[in-house]
């Protein structure tokens, strides 16, 4: 049944995405270029779609858990810092110089159309470039944590040498 | 903006937020469009079935989109050079904010997530940006 759920609402995500003109970057280009011939149609894509998830969503978490699983899957970062805006800052250049971000350029795939299939090769090299960068992070933050726990134990001889 | 494309964006908009509460709803999952994609890709994750599902689901309606109304479609007005440069810093992007249009637009904003709210409007705003530069650097 979660199976059948992801398949639907996946169908429905992109049917709403091709109705309010995501999937086309001209539309997208034209919202983005304020300083030039402004679109400010896809303001009411997110209109419809931020106005749905704000009301409902602390609804539905109100739950305790989803109908067809065991518990929600929600991220716990709370904090601002320069990789958020740095990545979403590298993001929205990309999605400035193409037109496409992940969603629409998926559902496009269907179009056999040479740009987008460039579009989302270069895209997974940029996913995996991205999580190679993460990874090199975590390892980083990791060897800087236990840097200073030695440092505060070593005066201290924690562990009674 | 006449009333026809009023309606549409709207009702796209209004069909994204459904499928993004009836994922959380029924599945328990945000409808992170990029997080979703960095789980299929190897070594993958232990929950790959849902994401297979949710991305054949867009590619039906993909489908679907282009049989009945192919009009939702159209190529970018920019070389193939660009749409690789641009594709591969929106999933480094994605990857290092940890979340798209959708992640965090969508499904962030109606979290009330305040990394959602600063992720949003820096990519509009750099996206904004660089519309702007690229048009006057090709004399728009």
């Amino acid at each position: 049944m979660p199976i059948v759920s992801a398949f639907l609402w996946g169908l429905i995500f992109a049917l709403g995405l091709g109705l309010a003109g995501m999937t086309r970057p001209e539309k997208i280009l034209g919202f983005l270029d304020i300083g030039g011939n402004w679109d400010p149609s896809l303001m009411l894509v997110m209109g419809g779609a931020v106005g749905l998830t704000f009301i409902l969503f602390p609804r539905i978490l109100r739950r305790g858990r989803p109908v067809l699983g065991d518990r929600f899957d929600l991220p716990v970062r709370k904090y601002v810092d320069g990789r958020l805006v740095g990545g979403a800052g590298l993001f929205g250049i990309g999605w400035g110089l193409s037109g496409y971000c992940p969603g629409p350029a998926v559902v496009s795939l269907v179009t056999a159309d040479a740009g987008v299939w460039v579009f989302l090769a270069c895209m997974f090299g940029g996913l995996a470039a991205g999580r190679w960068l993460n990874a090199r992070q975590a390892v980083r933050l990791a060897t800087l944590d236990t840097a200073a726990i030695e440092a505060v134990q070593l005066p201290g001889s924690a562990d009674g040498t | 903006m006449n009333i026809q494309t009023l309606l549409s964006t709207l009702g796209g908009g209004v069909l994204i937020g459904s499928a993004a509460c009836g994922l959380l709803y029924f599945n328990g999952r945000l409808a992170g469009i990029s997080n979703l994609l960095t789980g299929l890709m190897p070594p993958g994750t232990g929950d790959m079935p849902w994401r297979f599902a949710f991305v054949l689901g867009l590619l039906a309606a993909g489908m679907l989109l282009l049989a009945v109304y192919p009009q939702a479609f159209g190529a970018a007005p920019r070389p193939l050079w660009v749409l690789g440069f641009g594709g591969f810093l929106v999933g480094l992007g994605a990857q290092i904010s940890n979340g798209c249009t959708s992640g965090h637009g969508v499904c962030g904003l109606g979290r009330r997530s305040l990394r959602s709210l600063v992720a949003t409007l820096t990519f509009m705003g750099t996206g904004m940006a660089t519309v702007f530069l690229f048009n006057r650097l090709n004399g728009g």
